[in-house]
């Protein structure tokens, strides 16, 4: 057996059966070993795009993603996407190949230090020395990904390697006594958590990205103590959005309920969650007089940001059942009904007397798509509007770019989305701006005519970047215009042989809608949409979570302690 | 920003790159490495280097938790936080311009205990154990003299209980110590 087959063995020993990858001068031999395997490889048209559907591959399965790309510039495109997996902890495995041993370090044509270049952006990195370490490295390699706190972990494997004869053992055992994640949580810990919880007369519940793995357990666990739910936006999809209990979501762009229950609670039960600025506002006015049980599997998330309290580290499928069991239904009657109020009081909506709107589309969307539809989305104001707008009901369906926020991530997700989920509808909010940058993708789309409704909210500019000019720049547009230079989307998709649609009205965008959603074909759709429109509530960067704008999109009410106007940024 | 010293000794994989990653790590963080030494530590396949870093206090404790989530990193002992024994090596070349002088040196020498280990018509090289402060006040002593060069090995530390029992534990080393 060379390198390179047994490359692709332990790739079929680990179960993978897809693989998104871009080929090259470096790794041509292993893709000749995998031209007779059985391994469906789906050739992206560019190395980002890869480790983005690998990583929503991962996210909406479970299972790791894996990607495969050359040496030098081909490993070099990996970096946003390994950076966005380790940002988002999503489980995936990349393999590059390099130049020979021999040329390493010399400067030798398509060569890059990737292993020192990877180094920052994933949980483990490697550069295979010798061709006999190979089915542990692999194997290690899948272990780390998915374990403890998932994560990007990269295997960079010289050129001769991947020739050479293998005379080791391909049974060879895992060597990594410095990698133990804790699952089980601390019985003492859980216990000191329950009665925190028993104590409060105003908690909540925050449930991130790291409860997407545990929503069976959290749903009962929320069932048996009736406690106020906010979903952050990795944790969109872990929990029911139908339930009572349930605020939306907090931060930034959150909810009026959903912040109001942070400014006003004396307890935080933290699942899953890593504290981000996005959702914190100004730290020092986070929730001051509450308690914090913080639980979750990485132990350098407890206290980073947050004090914490309680800290329970280990798994939230471990955890939740016990502390479930140590807990019963709270009593926090006058609160629940507060924080319920709250919700009623402060609904999405949005203003239909303008021209055609975002959130109108995305609710649109939403009306029309099935409840287990997955939706990628972009990077920009239609994400944050997806993400309030068409909140999805399952668990791993709502797939995000949230800790590196990168433009050009949804499309290539939305490809790893539809093919590790063959038969369910996927939809791909997108931004005219976030498209542009792996529009590539397109092409892979239509080769294995995934059946995904790309929906462009075309507003014609940076809409996210032009909000904070018009909010905090005195309305310098420095740069956002893409009106006058897109393309015609639809024209593009065409094309690309995938039926497009500009769509400049409200009944046309109906009609469009219902069909696509029938079709079962990859459809793009170009909605024109107003161009000022602008995502409120906001809490203004380093404002704390109280301090929300409401803006001038929601209709005239009864607002009380909430800031009206964007001018009164405190 | 009230910056700290700490001196941290790390167990690693004995494996090309480690350094690197924890350097990063530091780095970004914003701590300066005054020091560093690496070395065969007393099982094989592991290393122990020992760090002395500068840097905000409140951020120290991420930093070892960040360092103790690198899957090569074995343990990290927090000196600051126990007792402990620190010592580093300095070679110090002095020059000497007559014989009251050499009489002189060689008297302060023997009083921090500071081996010769190599002797020229006009000068010295001394050899020298001990912690911070012995090098510090050595290096003053000798400084009238006229200093040529030093060098300093960096600090290596070791807490003051029985083994490192933590280390055994979390790595099921079986290998016989060397
Ligand atoms: C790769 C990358 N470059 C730049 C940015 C900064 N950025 C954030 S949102 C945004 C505008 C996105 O525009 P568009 O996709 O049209 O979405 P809109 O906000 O208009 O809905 C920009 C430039 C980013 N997040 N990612
Ligand atoms: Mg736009």
């Amino acid at each position: 057996m060379t390198g390179a087959e047994v490359i692709i063995k332990a790739l079929e020993r680990e179960g993978v059966n897809t693989i998104f990858g871009m080929t090259g001068g470096a790794i041509m031999v292993v893709y000749d070993a995998m031209y007779d395997s059985k391994i469906n490889h789906i050739l992206m048209r560019h190395e980002q795009g890869a480790t983005h559907a690998a990583d929503a591959y991962y996210r909406t399965t479970g299972k790791v993603g894996v990607t495969i790309a050359t040496s030098g510039p081909g490993a070099t495109n990996l970096i946003t996407g390994l950076a966005n997996a380790m940002m988002d902890s999503a489980a995936i495995v990349a393999i590059t190949g390099n130049v020979p041993s021999g040329l390493i370090g010399t400067d030798a044509f398509q060569e890059a230090d990737i292993y020192g270049i990877t180094g920052p952006v994933t949980k483990h990195n490697y550069l295979v020395r010798d061709v006999n370490d190979l089915p542990r490295v692999i194997k290690e390699a899948f272990h780390i990904a998915s374990t403890g706190r998932p994560g990007p972990v990269l295997i960079d494997i010289p050129k001769d390697l991947q020739i050479e004869e293998f005379t080791g053992d391909f049974d060879a055992e895992m060597d990594l006594p410095g990698y133990k994640p804790t699952i089980k949580g601390h019985a003492g810990q859980i216990k000191k958590a329950a009665e925190a919880l028993k104590l409060a007369k105003k908690p909540i519940m925050i449930v991130g990205g790291g409860s997407q793995s545990a929503a069976d357990e959290l749903l009962e666990f929320v069932e048996n103590v009736d406690i106020p739910v906010i979903t952050t936006l990795m944790g969109i999809g872990a929990f029911p959005t139908a339930k009572d209990q349930w605020l939306g979501m907090p931060g930034m762009h959150g909810t009026v309920a959903a912040n109001k229950a942070i400014s006003n609670c004396d307890l935080i039960l933290a699942s899953g969650i890593r504290f981000d600025d996005r959702v914190t506002g100004k730290i020092s006015t986070f929730a001051p007089e509450a308690t914090i049980i913080h639980m979750d599997i990485d132990p350098a998330e407890i206290s980073k940001l947050v004090k914490a309290h309680v800290p329970v580290v280990g798994d939230l499928k471990n955890i939740l059942p016990r502390l479930s069991e140590y807990s019963e239904r709270l009593d926090i009657d006058d609160w629940r009904k507060q924080t319920a109020a709250w919700k009623a009081k402060y609904p999405e909506r949005y203003n239909t007397e303008k021209p055609l709107v975002s959130q109108e589309v995305i609710g649109m969307l939403r009306k029309e798509t099935t409840d287990d539809c997955i939706v990628t989305t972009e990077v920009g104001q239609h994400q944050m509007f997806a993400a309030r707008l068409f909140p999805t009901e399952k668990p791993r369906t709502f797939v995000t770019s949230g800790g590196l926020g990168t433009m050009g991530f949804g499309l290539p997700a939305a490809v790893g989305a539809a093919l590790g989920n063959p038969g369910r509808q996927v939809v791909c909010i997108a931004g005219d701006g976030s498209i542009q940058m792996n529009i590539q993708e397109l092409a892979t789309i239509y080769k294995h005519q995934l059946p995904i409704i790309i929906a462009i909210i075309n507003n014609g500019c940076l809409g996210m970047v032009r909000q904070w000019q018009e909010m905090f720049f005195s309305e310098r547009y420095a740069e956002i215009y893409l009106a006058d230079s897109n393309p015609d989307f639809a024209k593009l998709a065409e094309a690309y042989g995938i039926e497009g649609h500009n769509i400049h009205d409200r009944e046309s965008a109906k009609i469009a809608i219902e069909k696509a959603s029938k079709s079962n074909k990859p459809v793009l759709l170009n909605f024109f949409v107003y161009e000022a429109e602008n995502v409120f509530p906001m809490v203004p960067a380093g404002a704390g979570v109280a301090d929300m704008i409401i803006g001038d999109q929601m209709p005239e009410g009864d607002y009380d302690d909430v800031i009206y106007e964007a001018e009164v940024v405190k | 920003m009230s910056l700290e010293k700490h001196v941290l000794s790390v167990t690693v994989r004995d494996k090309p790159g480690v350094l690197v990653r924890i350097a990063s790590l530091f780095a970004r963080r914003g701590f300066n490495i005054e020091s560093l030494s690496v070395a065969k530590s007393g099982i094989a396949g592991y290393s122990k280097t020992t760090f002395v870093v500068k840097g905000a206090e409140k951020t120290v404790e991420q930093v070892e938790k960040q360092l103790q989530k690198l899957i090569d990193v074995i343990t990290v002992v927090d000196h600051s936080e126990a007792k402990y024994v620190d010592r580093e090596l300095m070679l110090l070349k002095v020059t000497v311009k007559s014989s009251e002088e050499r009489t002189e040196i060689r008297q302060i020498a023997s009083d921090f205990r500071a081996r010769i280990v190599d002797v020229h018509r006009n000068a010295l090289i001394f050899e020298i154990t001990g912690d911070e402060g012995k090098m510090e006040a050595f290096i003053e002593q000798m400084k009238p003299f006229g200093i040529v060069e030093l060098i300093r090995t960096g600090r290596v530390a070791l807490t003051r209980s029985a083994a490192d029992p933590k280390i055994l534990r979390k790595a099921k080393i079986t290998t016989k110590v060397i």
